[in-house]
């Protein structure tokens, strides 16, 4: 890197500040309180993480097992040592799954907590809302929502997703499976937001690559609870229904579509976003048994478990069957969780390689994670092997196929993780720190 | 699907969500007409209801028709008397001034929201249908000049749609019965009317207000326990039973409940038939604006009149 | 008269400078909260010209702020317009949607006038949804730190945010003290204590009433604008039905039909949940009790209350 670590974005800044104070108050020299608020930490001082979680809003189920992951990694690395020989903290504040109150997270993480780092948002508004603020205040921002906004270049160079890939590289990468295995001809079926759209346009340009079809776009409004009158417009001739729906009504959706299709149903493969913290042995979802799954990380413990996937159960508390071990029907977020605690992994070998000492290293912090390349697959990384883009901010990983059967979700395969790379869309690192 | 089926099952979908919003949208009627406050929380009374369904049917376990059929009946009580309660410690205090209704039941709301989020959690969960059969639907059509009757390629509804389309009828026509032929109904139509001569005439007003709050709510949370083994119980799902019967109780004329029955039946039946028409999305717009423009050109609803 | 006029000159000047001066002295937490609270606010203002004032309660108004926030938005990133152009097409985009919306909704009145903004603010909300190969829907989209720079501020420098929220508070602030104090201001009072006999005075009423919704949808449209060029982001979330109750609680809590009732509520609310969000997670519930017991014991809002028992005079 031959950029100096200290040149700001904004060459001109403490000149403009004068010219404003100078024409505020007549060129008085009362000292903004912005400047200065970092004196530089004592070593035996503790690592602030700031942790964005959705403990109300319509994210609040995921936010529980994002809270209960992060708390275990944080114990794990603190027992271990922690960072630098400093303990790690986590500072939680509620966003409410809203970007506006998202972007004031952020704020009081940085000025009111004096936090390290901001990190573990979910919800891709929030992430979108929250990252331009973390981007002028030089927060580094690590977040885990698997939105595309990170390597799509839409945010800034504090903002990295080093835990857990995205909806791009995911969805691309089931579409050989698709064609193969379960039919050419395609129906989607989609919540008509950001999150849908980008399904929409991924799959079916992925699908098409494989020669095979997308015959209908079925976009469901997101305040939707009713969903049987959506369903005659899927084609007679589909061959694979792909849907990906996500919000409280999905078990609904899931239950109509049963219901409308009665004994003779399409394949069916779905995002497991759709059933995430909810039992598939819930009433209705019978229908389920048969059909396919994009799984981020297998939530039945399977047969050939890794000895690091049996640590992280351990660790954060879930059983075989993926749900919580002191209450068997508290179902987790398997599918996503294990980001944040892979994240929390990289913030800490990113501070070590980094030598990290305060606020003031920051920038080397994000130099330090964007050098970063393979990560092996180890108990630091129990979801699998990953590879780190430095240029974009994204890492890129295996993704999980699973069917279920008798009521459990059973891997049937495992892409490369070359299945999932697409070209770079954005260079961070172009950008000045 | 050929039109002709898809029509009739977007219609009988309509049906359903018809059903449960007038039964919601008829209690929110009783509460606007008779007291003339806007209960913000009425959603949070529905979210309740469902909510409360769960967790009896939870804790008495054993088959479904049981647990169902014991919710039917105790959780619209408790909600009625949850927002009973409610009425006679806040909205009393506060006079029932328009205004300040709003704000307060907008503090219920997230008291409730956050109650049932700290205690139920934030996790979507389903009740157990009492039966649930997929009944295929025939559908008659001309084949080289005769009619014939065949089994469309989707159109079908469940025994229990069907039931709740029926309970839904037999429940408003109780509810019409008490309100128009008993001495119940008569002292809830001569607050209604005027509240001071109704005072004057030895109706115990306040009484009579807590009740009807309560009603009101106890027929949401009625909805809720009727339509939970479709959808699942979920601490935010208040907000859209909110808007939509705030929607049918203006359309229908401020407090009337057969014009809240025949606008909920307008809207949930449009609601169902445009999505033939447009992709999902931008029949939702269109419906929305229907529902505006029948305001905008026929401001005090469709079967209201100008009151003075 | 004229002492009430001085004394509430006075009033209004006091808060400005302190708003001003809190800058200087204010930890850099606060400061930003500030700066936001003040656009927030300047929104709230903007709802009650129409509500407090006039007497006409919108639960619409976030497709005002919306119509600003996106004018202003999609103008940079649709069509590559400088920040200044962009915030006055959100400011015009705001104003047509008021002009049509007022045309179309001053049929109606009390109750049937609040469902008809609902609709058409949902319908808004939806339309962002619906084409979201632009607005990017729900997601949304950031405005990029370069294209924040006005008359050669960067608007996303902490010091200059704050000054811009306060000149954006300082129009609004001004506009409703110039509307009160006008002969229109007297007329829209008058439309909301009795609308019949104004109009039997010869008061064109509608067309009053029509201008209110304008100005009020204007001023809200500059808000949005400027809170989506001050924070770099733009997203469907604002636009929906929580946005457009959150002016209404904010100027019923500070007082309806003060001037200045709307940056008390606005303040108030934004550190109850931020304060009690501190202490419990269940911040929601605290500020639910709050909001019962304010409409208990303070049935007119805070300034509202404060006017009735010791300040006659405010306007």
């Amino acid at each position: 890197m031959t950029k100096s670590k200290t040149a700001p974005v904004k060459g001109a800044h403490p000149t403009r500040r004068e010219a404003l104070k100078t024409l505020a108050i007549g060129g008085g020299a009362a000292a903004l309180p912005l400047w200065a608020r970092y004196a530089g930490a004592q070593t035996s001082e503790p690592i602030k993480v700031g942790f964005q979680v959705h403990r109300t809003g319509i994210g609040a189920a995921y936010g529980r097992w994002y809270d209960r992951t992060t708390t275990a990694a944080a114990a794990l690395i603190n027992e271990e040592g922690g960072i630098n020989g400093r303990p790690l903290e986590i500072v939680a504040e509620d966003d409410g799954t809203d970007p506006k109150r998202g972007a004031e997270v952020i704020e009081k993480f940085a000025t009111q907590h004096n936090c390290d780092i901001g990190f573990g948002t979910l919800f891709s508004h929030v992430v979108i809302g929250s990252a331009p603020r973390a981007g002028e205040l030089k927060l580094p921002y690590f977040v885990v929502s698997e939105g595309h906004h990170v390597a799509s270049g839409m945010l800034n160079r504090y903002t990295l997703q080093p835990g857990i890939t995205d909806v791009k590289s995911q969805v691309q990468a089931m579409a050989p499976f698709v064609a193969d295995n379960l039919g050419k001809k395609v129906t989607m079926i989609f919540p008509d937001f950001a999150f849908g759209h980008d399904h929409r346009d991924y799959f079916t340009a992925a699908i098409e690559a494989q020669g095979g079809e997308v015959l209908e776009h079925i976009a469901i409004p997101p305040t939707e609870t009713s969903f049987t009158k959506y369903f005659p417009k899927i084609p007679r001739d589909t061959e694979v229904i792909y849907h990906v729906m996500v919000g409280p009504a999905v078990l609904t959706f899931v239950k109509e579509l049963g219901e409308f299709f009665g004994p003779q149903r399409p394949e069916m493969f779905g995002f497991i976003d759709s059933l995430e913290a909810v039992n598939i042995g819930s009433p209705g979802l019978e229908f389920l048994d048969g059909t396919y799954f994009w799984e981020g990380n297998p939530r039945y413990a399977q047969d050939n478990q890794s000895d690091y996937d049996a640590f992280f159960r351990e660790r954060v508390g879930v059983d075989a069957n993926g749900a919580s071990v002191s209450d068997s029907k508290d179902v987790s977020t398997y599918a996503h969780m294990f980001g944040c605690w892979e994240t929390l992994h990289v913030v800490k070998a990113g501070m070590e390689a980094a030598g990290y000492q305060g606020p003031q290293d920051r920038p080397a912090l994000i130099e330090a994670v964007e050098a970063m390349t393979g990560l092996p697959h180890s108990n630091a990384h129990p979801q699998g092997a990953k590879i780190f883009n430095g240029k974009t901010h994204q890492v890129f990983g295996h993704q999980y196929i699973t069917k279920v059967v008798d009521g459990k979700l059973l891997l049937v395969h495992t892409t490369s993780i070359e299945d999932t790379f697409y070209p770079d869309e954005v260079d961070y690192t172009t950008q000045a720190l | 699907m050929d039109f002709g089926p898809y029509l009739m099952l977007a219609t009988l979908e309509g049906a359903v969500t018809a059903a449960v919003l007038a039964l919601t949208a008829s209690g929110l009627a009783l509460v606007f007409g008779v007291m003339r406050v806007v209960n913000v929380a009425h959603g949070e009374f529905f979210m309740l209801g469902a909510v409360l369904a769960w967790w009896v049917t939870q804790m008495l376990g054993g088959s479904a028709v049981m647990g169902f059929v014991i919710a039917l009946c105790v959780v619209p009580v408790l909600v009625g008397c949850l927002a009973a309660l409610t009425d006679m410690v806040i909205l009393k205090r506060i006079s029932y001034d328009p205004e300040r209704t709003i704000v307060a039941t907008i503090g219920i709301l997230y008291i409730f929201q956050q109650v049932t989020l700290m205690t139920y959690g934030p996790d979507a969960r389903p009740v157990a249908p009492p039966f649930n059969t997929r009944i295929a639907l025939p559908w008659i059509d001309f084949v080289d000049g005769r009619l014939s009757l065949y089994w469309p390629w989707g159109l079908s509804i469940t025994s229990y749609k069907l039931a709740v389309i029926a309970s839904a009828g037999v429940i408003l026509l109780a509810l019409w019965l008490v309100m128009t032929r008993s001495k119940l109904g008569l002292m809830m139509r001569a607050t209604e009317q005027d509240r001071d001569m109704a005072l004057a005439f030895g109706i115990p007003v306040e009484k009579v207000y807590a009740f009807v709050f309560g009603l009101g709510a106890a027929l949401a949370a009625l909805a809720a326990v009727l339509i939970v083994p479709i959808q699942q119980a979920h601490y935010l799902m208040g907000g859209d039973p909110l808007l939509l019967s705030f929607i049918v109780v203006i359309i229908g004329g401020l407090g009337s409940l057969p014009g809240a029955v025949l606008a909920a039946l307008l809207i949930g039946l449009s609601d169902g038939i445009i999505s033939v028409f447009f992709s999902p999305t931008l029949a939702k717009i269109l419906a929305t604006l229907l529902v505006a423009f029948v305001l905008v050109f026929r401001p005090h609803g469709l079967f209201g009149v100008r009151r003075g | 008269m004229t002492t009430d006029l001085k004394k509430s000159l006075l009033l209004h000047g006091a808060v400005l400078a302190v708003l001003f001066a809190s800058q200087f002295v204010l930890p850099a937490y606060h400061h930003g909260n500030l700066a936001r609270v003040m656009i927030l606010a300047s929104y709230a203002m903007g709802y009650n010209l129409l509500f407090g004032y006039t007497g006409l309660l919108s639960l619409g108004h976030a497709l005002f702020f919306a119509a600003g926030l996106y004018g202003m938005g999609l103008a940079m990133s649709q069509f590559d317009v400088g920040a200044g152009p962009a915030l006055v097409c959100g400011v015009i985009a705001g104003t047509l949607v008021g002009a049509v919306i007022g045309m179309l909704a001053l049929r109606t009145e009390g109750v049937a006038f609040m469902i008809v903004t609902l609709m058409f603010a949902q319908a808004g909300y939806l339309t962002i949804l619906y084409f979201g190969t632009y607005t990017r829907g729900d997601e949304g989209f950031v405005i990029a730190q370069p294209d924040r720079v006005l008359l050669g501020l960067d608007l996303s420098d902490p010091t200059v945010r704050f000054f811009a929220a306060f000149t954006v508070f300082c129009i609004a602030l001004i506009m409703c003290l110039a509307v009160v104090k006008s002969r229109f201001g007297k007329v829209l009072i008058a439309i909301r204590e009795n609308e019949d006999r104004t109009q039997m005075l010869g008061y064109d009423v509608t067309r009053y009433k029509f201008s209110a919704v304008v100005l009020s949808a204007s001023l809200s449209a500059l808000a949005g604008a400027a809170y989506g060029i001050l924070f770099g982001y733009v997203g469907a979330s604002f636009a929906s039905v929580q946005y457009s109750i959150f002016p209404l609680l904010w100027v019923l809590l500070g007082g309806a039909g003060t001037v200045l009732g709307p940056l008390i509520g606005t303040l108030f609310m934004f550190y109850l949940i931020d304060l009690s969000s501190g202490i419990t997670t269940a911040y929601m519930l605290i500020a639910g009790v709050v909001l019962v017991l304010l409409t208990v014991f303070a049935p007119q809002g805070i300034l509202g209350e404060l006017r009735r028992r010791v300040w006659k005079w405010l306007p």
